[in-house]
C-alpha cells in the first residue's frame, strides 16, 4: 500500500453524504473489495456512514453526494455540505437528476399521492418537487448512473489526487455496446432500446445480456431524444409506454424530461387528474 | 481437378487447422445473429440459417436447406479481430527516482483462422491493411491471420457489393476460398497455405454440373436490390450546404453504430487509465466514431458539435475524401452501416440526394 505520491500527512480529506436515495450508490465504494484498502491508503475517509463514520461537519477536499433533495432540511444539510467541502461530486442519478422520486414533479400532485399513500400524512415533511443537488449548490463533477460504477469513483478519485480534471465521459452506450461486441437489441429484436440517447459508464451491461438499455446513466451528449421517440412510434410503442422510456431514473435531465414529457402529456390528455397544478 | 470436398468432409477442414495450432473461428448464432466464434466442429455452424436485413432490422430465419453459409454477413466483419475494439497499447511505471518507465504492451497473438469470410470484407480488410501499415498492434494479429472464405451466395437486401466490386464473390486476399453448392464446396486456393491445406484434405474431382451450378448461383447473388450510385467523389466534398445534411440529421441519432459496424472504419481515441495508487498507468486505445463529441474535440473546442456536421464527415470522408487517400472509396457494399443503424438510414439515399439536387451555395 505503500504510494510513492502520497504523504500520509497530507492525505486528501473525503466525505460521503446520503440524502433521499437507496443507499445502492454508495456501494460502489463498499463494494471496492481490495481497492477500498487501497483508496484508504491514498485518502482518509471522515464521514461516511454506510460503512461507520460520522463527522458530516468536517471540512474535507472531495465530499462525494448521493440522493436527492426531497425534503426542507435536506435544502439546508446540502448548503452545509458545501460549505465544508473543496470539490462537491454527486454520485448517481438521484443526486445528479432527481431519481425515481423526481417523478413525483411530473403530475404535480404530491398533496394528493402523499395523503393516499401514508396512514399519518402530517408526519410527512416533503418537497412538492425533487431536485437534484445541482438545483440548489454548485455541483464540481457529476457522476451519472442508477447505480454508479466502483470503476467512476475510482477514476475520479485518482484524477483529483493527480489534480486534473476528471475525464466526462459523455459518449452513447451504443459506441460501447459494439466495443463490447454485444448484438444490437434495437436491430435483432425491435427492442426500445435508450443506447442511442445514453450516457456510456455502465459497460453497455443490459444489451450485453440481451435487454434493451433503459437510459439509467442519463443522456449522452447531443442526446436525439426526440428522433429517438420517433423510433419508438415505428416500433410500435404506445405514447405511454414511449414516455415512459424517457420519464424513469433521470426524469429531470433536460433532454429526457423534454421528449418525455410530449409523450406523457399526450397519454394522459384525457385524464383530468392528469396536469393539475396544486 | 480435385477441388471439391464434400459437406460430410468439412469437419476435416477444422481438424487440420486444429492440428497446425489454429484458433479456429467459424460463424455461428449467438444473440440472434451470426458471429464468429471459436468453432470446436462444423455442427455448431448455422446449418440451414438464411436472413432478413433491411435498414435498421435483422433477422435470422431458419430453412430446412443443409447449407451452413446461405447467409450475407453478421454486425462485424473480420475487424475486431485485427483492429482490438480496446487494447493498452503501453504502460508507464514510476521508478523510485521518479522518473517514469514505458514499456509496450503487446499482447500475444495466436495463430487464428476464420472460416466463412465475405468478400466485402477482405476488401474491407484490405483497406485496413494500407491504413495500419506500421502498426504493430495491428499487425501482429493480422500476420497470424488465416482467411477461408466463402463466396457469398445469399446477399441480404442491404449488400450492394456487386456495384462496388468487392463481392459477392472472393476476389483475392484470400488463402482458400469456397462456393458452396447443397451437398459440397469447391475450393480454391489463394496462397501457398491455402494450397498446403487442399492437399491435405480428402479432395474429389468435381463435375461440369457443379460448376455450371456454382457459376449461375454467382451470377444470381450478383443481381441486387441495391446499388452505389454513381458520383464524383471530388464533388461530394464541395457539397456542404446540401440540404440533403439537414434531412439526414434530423433522423439520424448520432449513434456511431454505422461507423463502428463498418468493416473499414478506423477511428480510435487513446486514454489514461491509472492504477489507484499512481504507481503505473495503462495508455489505451479504443474504437472512437467521427459521431461522438471527442472526435472533433480540439483544445477548448468542438468543431463538430451537432449531428449535421459529423454525418457529413462520415459520408464525406468515407466516399469522397477516401479516394484521395487510399486510391478507392472506402465503401465495399457490406451494408451493415444500412442493417445496423437503429433508425434505418440508407447512405446511399442520402448520396442519390446529394447527387440529385444542386448543390446550395448560400451562407
Amino acid at each position: 500500500m505503500n504510494s510513492p505520491m502520497t504523504d500520509p500527512a497530507d492525505k486528501p480529506r473525503i466525505a460521503v453524504h446520503k440524502f433521499s436515495s437507496c443507499d445502492g450508490c454508495q456501494l460502489a465504494f463498499l463494494n471496492l473489495g481490495e481497492a477500498l484498502l487501497q483508496l484508504n491508503a491514498q485518502v482518509e475517509i471522515l464521514h461516511f456512514l454506510e460503512a461507520g463514520m460520522s463527522d458530516a461537519d468536517a471540512p474535507v477536499d472531495i465530499a462525494f453526494v448521493e440522493g436527492s433533495l426531497s425534503t426542507p432540511d435536506e435544502l439546508e444539510r446540502i448548503r452545509q455540505v458545501r460549505a465544508h467541502s473543496r470539490y462537491l461530486v454527486t454520485i448517481g442519478a438521484c443526486a445528479t437528476s432527481g431519481g425515481l422520486q423526481a417523478l413525483r414533479n411530473l403530475d404535480g400532485s404530491h398533496d394528493e399521492w402523499r395523503d393516499a399513500i401514508y396512514a399519518r400524512p402530517e408526519f410527512i415533511h416533503t418537497l412538492k418537487e425533487v431536485q437534484p443537488i445541482a438545483a440548489e449548490v454548485k455541483v464540481d463533477l457529476e457522476l451519472w448512473g442508477c447505480p454508479i460504477s466502483s470503476a467512476q469513483v475510482l477514476a475520479a478519485v485518482r484524477a483529483l489526487l493527480f489534480g486534473v480534471v476528471p475525464v466526462d465521459d459523455r459518449d452513447r452506450v451504443c459506441l460501447e455496446c459494439k466495443r463490447q461486441q454485444a448484438v444490437c437489441v434495437m436491430v435483432t429484436q425491435g427492442a426500445p432500446c435508450m443506447g442511442p440517447v445514453t450516457r456510456t459508464g455502465c459497460g453497455a451491461l443490459c444489451p450485453r445480456f440481451g435487454r434493451d438499455c433503459y437510459g439509467c446513466y442519463g443522456p449522452s451528449e447531443t442526446a436525439q431524444a426526440d428522433t429517438l421517440a420517433r423510433r419508438f412510434a415505428g416500433l410500435g410503442l404506445l405514447p405511454d409506454a414511449i414516455a415512459r422510456r424517457f420519464l424513469l431514473i433521470n426524469s429531470q435531465a433536460p433532454a429526457f424530461l423534454h421528449t418525455g414529457q410530449v409523450f406523457y402529456r399526450s397519454s394522459t390528455q384525457d385524464q383530468p387528474a392528469g396536469d393539475q397544478d396544486d | 481437378m480435385h477441388d471439391y470436398l464434400p459437406r460430410a468432409a468439412l469437419p476435416q477442414l477444422i481438424q487440420h487447422l486444429h492440428r497446425h495450432g489454429y484458433t479456429v473461428l467459424g460463424p455461428q448464432v449467438v444473440d440472434n445473429a451470426i458471429l464468429y466464434r471459436p468453432l470446436a466442429d462444423t455442427d455448431v455452424l448455422p446449418t440451414g440459417i438464411e436472413q432478413v436485413q433491411r435498414p435498421g432490422e435483422y433477422r435470422l430465419i431458419q430453412t430446412d436447406s443443409p447449407r451452413q453459409f446461405s447467409w450475407a454477413n453478421g454486425p462485424q466483419a473480420l475487424k475486431p479481430l485485427t483492429f482490438a475494439p480496446r487494447e493498452t497499447l503501453w504502460r508507464s511505471t514510476l521508478q523510485t527516482d521518479g522518473s517514469l518507465r514505458f514499456e509496450e504492451v503487446l499482447a500475444d497473438a495466436r495463430p487464428t483462422a476464420v472460416i466463412g469470410v465475405r468478400g466485402c470484407d477482405l476488401a474491407a480488410l484490405a483497406l485496413q491493411d494500407q491504413h495500419f501499415a506500421a502498426d504493430p498492434y495491428y499487425r501482429q494479429r493480422r500476420d497470424d491471420l488465416l482467411l477461408i472464405a466463402v463466396d457469398c451466395s445469399h446477399p441480404a437486401d442491404t449488400c450492394f457489393c456487386a456495384s462496388t466490386g468487392d463481392g459477392p464473390a472472393a476476389e483475392a486476399d484470400y488463402d482458400l476460398a469456397l462456393t458452396e453448392l447443397d451437398d459440397g464446396f469447391l475450393l480454391r486456393a489463394g496462397s501457398d497455405r491455402g494450397r498446403a491445406i487442399m492437399t491435405a484434405l480428402p479432395l474429389q474431382p468435381s463435375r461440369e454440373d457443379q460448376h455450371r451450378l456454382a457459376d449461375s448461383q454467382h451470377r444470381h447473388a450478383c443481381r441486387q436490390l441495391r446499388q452505389l450510385p454513381a458520383f464524383d467523389p471530388a464533388q461530394l466534398i464541395q457539397q456542404g450546404q446540401h440540404p440533403a445534411w439537414d434531412t439526414v440529421a434530423d433522423a439520424c441519432l448520432s449513434c456511431g453504430n454505422c461507423t463502428s459496424v463498418c468493416p473499414s472504419c478506423f477511428c480510435f481515441s487513446e486514454s489514461e487509465v491509472p492504477e489507484l495508487d499512481g504507481s503505473s498507468s495503462d495508455h489505451q486505445r479504443q474504437w472512437d466514431s467521427c459521431f461522438s463529441e471527442g472526435h472533433s474535440y480540439i483544445h477548448g473546442h468542438h468543431f463538430r458539435p451537432d449531428t449535421k456536421g459529423r454525418y457529413r464527415q462520415w459520408l464525406t470522408h468515407k466516399f469522397g475524401s477516401w479516394v484521395e487517400q487510399y486510391g478507392r472509396s472506402g465503401c465495399t457494399g457490406c451494408g451493415r452501416c444500412i442493417s445496423w443503424c437503429p433508425v434505418g438510414i440508407d447512405p446511399l439515399q442520402v448520396l442519390l440526394q446529394l447527387g440529385r439536387e444542386p448543390a446550395r451555395t448560400e451562407k
